[in-house]
C-alpha cells in the first residue's frame, strides 16, 4: 500500500486560469438552469392544464408524460436527446440545433422535460388543494368559469404552490450537474477538470460543494421565510 | 430502425455477462439499489432519531449532516468518494463500493427526514400514553411509536427507493457496470441504434419504478385506514 502525499492549495483553484474555468463553470450552470427553469415552468403548466380539462386524450397524454418522465432517470433521458433526438425531432430543429451549442441544447431539453413532468404535479395537487365548493361560491357569486379561475382559484393554489416550485427549482440546478456527462462545461465539469490537470481535486471539488450548498441554502432559507409569512394567512 | 441489435444484446441489458462473466445491467442496477436501501435506512433511521432529540449535542451533527447531503448534487457526492476517498484512505475503493457508500450517504439524509416526519405525524398522546403506562423513554420508541410510524412511512420509503434506484444510473460516471453503463457500451460497439438503445433502456428502468410507484399509492391508501390520529 502506497502513501499518498497531498497538500493543499487554495490558491490554485481560486485564482488565475483554474479560478476563471471554476467561476465560468458556475456561470454556465446558473444559465443552463435559468433557461430550463423557465422551460420547465412553460411545459409544466402545459401538461398541468391538460391534466385538468375535460378532453379524454389531453389528460391520458398528460398522464403518460408525468409517470414516464417522472420515472426515468435523467441520465438516461439526457443521453437520449444527445444521442437520439435524431429519431424523434422533426429535422429541420435538429439541424437548427445542431448549428447551435448542441450539447447546451440537449441537456436544456432533458431538464425541462424531466422537471416539467415534476412541476405539472406540483401545479395539479395545489389546484386540487383548493376546496371544490370555493368554485362553486364564486360561479354563484356571477363570475364566469375563466373570471373565477383567474381571480379565485388560481390566486390561492400559487401561493401553496411556491414552496414546492421552488424547491422543484433547486432540484434542476443540483441535477443540472449531470450535463457534464455530455460534455456540457458547467459548475461540476470544471471541478472535474480542475482535478484532472492539477491533481488537485480536494480543492477544487470543495469550491464546487460549497457553491452548490451556498445556493440550496439561501433557496431553502426562502422558502422557510415565505412558509412563515405568507403561508398562515391561508385559511379555509 | 435497428430493433434487432436491441434484442440481439437484450440480455446483455437485463443481467450483463452474468454466467460467464461479472453480474450487470438491470440486475446490478437493482442490485446496487437494494444494498443501498437497505444501508440508507438504517443511517436515516439513525439520522432521524438523534434530529428528533431534546439534546442539542445529539441534534446537531444530524441537522449538519442532512441538510449538507440534502443541499448538494448526488453527482457532486460520488466524486468525493471517487476522487478523495484515495487521499483520506490511502488506497482507492473498487468502483462499486464507491457507488454504494455514494448512494447510502445520499438515500440516508433523505430517509432520516422521512423517519423526523412520520415519527412527528404520529399523536403526541400516544408517546404521552406509554409513557404514562411507565415505559422509558427508549421502550416507549422502541415498542409504541417507531412500529406505527415506520408502517406509515413505507409508501414514502417505496418512493425514496424509486428515486434510488433512478439515482443508481449516475454510478456508469465512474464505471459501475450497470444498465446505463450496459447501454452506453452497446451504443458505442453498434453506433448506428441509440434511440432504439436508449428508449428500452429508459422502459426498462420505468417499468422497475413504476410497478414500485403504483403499488406504494395503493399501499398508501390501505395503511391510511389503520393510522392513530390525533383528536
Amino acid at each position: 500500500m502506497t502513501e499518498v502525499k497531498y497538500t493543499f492549495d487554495w490558491n490554485l483553484v481560486l485564482t488565475g486560469q483554474y479560478g476563471d474555468w471554476m467561476l465560468q463553470g458556475l456561470l454556465l450552470t446558473l444559465k443552463i438552469s435559468a433557461v430550463s427553469i423557465v422551460l420547465a415552468m412553460l411545459m409544466g403548466t402545459i401538461v398541468a392544464v391538460f391534466r385538468l380539462s375535460k378532453v379524454r386524450p389531453l389528460i391520458w397524454f398528460s398522464a403518460g408524460y408525468t409517470e414516464f418522465f417522472r420515472n426515468t432517470p435523467l441520465l438516461v433521458q439526457i443521453f437520449f436527446w444527445y444521442f437520439g433526438s435524431e429519431a424523434v425531432l422533426p429535422k429541420a430543429v435538429n439541424t437548427w440545433l445542431y448549428k447551435q451549442d448542441f450539447e447546451f441544447a440537449a441537456g436544456c431539453i432533458a431538464l425541462t422535460v424531466y422537471t416539467s413532468a415534476f412541476i405539472a404535479e406540483e401545479i395539479r395537487s395545489g389546484i386540487f388543494a383548493i376546496p371544490k365548493n370555493q368554485l362553486e361560491a364564486s360561479r354563484a357569486v356571477g363570475l364566469s368559469f375563466i373570471q373565477s379561475y383567474r381571480y379565485v382559484i388560481l390566486p390561492q393554489a400559487f401561493r401553496i404552490i411556491i414552496p414546492p416550485l421552488i424547491s422543484q427549482f433547486l432540484n434542476l440546478i443540483k441535477n443540472s450537474s449531470l450535463v457534464m456527462t455530455i460534455g456540457v462545461a458547467d459548475l461540476t465539469y470544471m471541478a472535474r477538470q480542475v482535478e484532472s490537470y492539477t491533481f488537485h481535486g480536494f480543492e477544487s471539488f470543495t469550491v464546487a460543494t460549497l457553491i452548490y450548498l451556498a445556493i440550496s441554502l439561501v433557496v431553502s432559507f426562502t422558502i422557510t421565510m415565505y412558509n412563515k409569512h405568507f403561508l398562515r394567512q391561508i385559511t379555509y | 430502425m435497428h430493433w434487432d441489435i436491441v434484442w440481439q444484446n437484450f440480455d446483455y441489458f437485463l443481467w450483463g455477462a452474468f454466467p460467464q462473466g461479472p453480474l450487470g445491467g438491470l440486475a446490478a442496477s437493482i442490485l446496487l439499489a437494494a444494498l443501498g436501501i437497505f444501508g440508507a435506512f438504517w443511517l436515516g433511521l439513525a439520522a432521524g432519531l438523534m434530529r428528533l432529540s431534546k439534546r442539542i449535542w445529539v441534534q446537531i451533527p444530524s441537522i449538519v449532516y442532512i441538510e449538507i447531503i440534502r443541499g448538494v448534487p448526488l453527482l457532486m457526492l460520488i466524486f468525493w468518494f471517487y476522487f478523495l476517498a484515495p487521499v483520506i484512505l490511502g488506497r482507492r475503493l473498487p468502483e462499486f463500493e464507491c457507488a454504494l457508500v455514494a448512494l447510502i450517504v445520499f438515500t440516508g439524509a433523505y430517509i432520516g427526514e422521512i423517519v423526523r416526519a412520520g415519527v412527528q405525524s404520529l399523536p403526541r398522546g400516544q408517546m404521552e400514553a406509554a409513557r404514562g403506562t411507565g415505559l422509558s423513554h427508549a421502550q416507549a420508541m422502541t415498542h409504541i411509536i417507531l412500529p406505527q410510524a415506520l408502517r406509515n412511512m413505507i409508501p414514502s420509503f417505496v418512493n425514496q427507493f424509486v428515486s434510488l434506484t433512478k439515482d443508481t444510473s449516475l454510478a456508469y460516471i465512474i464505471g459501475v457496470n450497470e444498465l446505463t453503463k450496459a447501454a452506453t457500451t452497446v451504443n458505442n460497439r453498434t453506433v448506428v441504434a441509440p434511440t432504439e438503445i436508449f428508449i428500452t433502456i429508459a422502459l426498462l428502468y420505468f417499468v422497475v419504478c413504476y410497478v414500485l410507484t403504483s403499488a406504494s399509492r395503493r399501499m398508501e391508501k390501505h395503511l391510511s385506514r389503520y393510522q392513530a390520529r390525533g383528536r
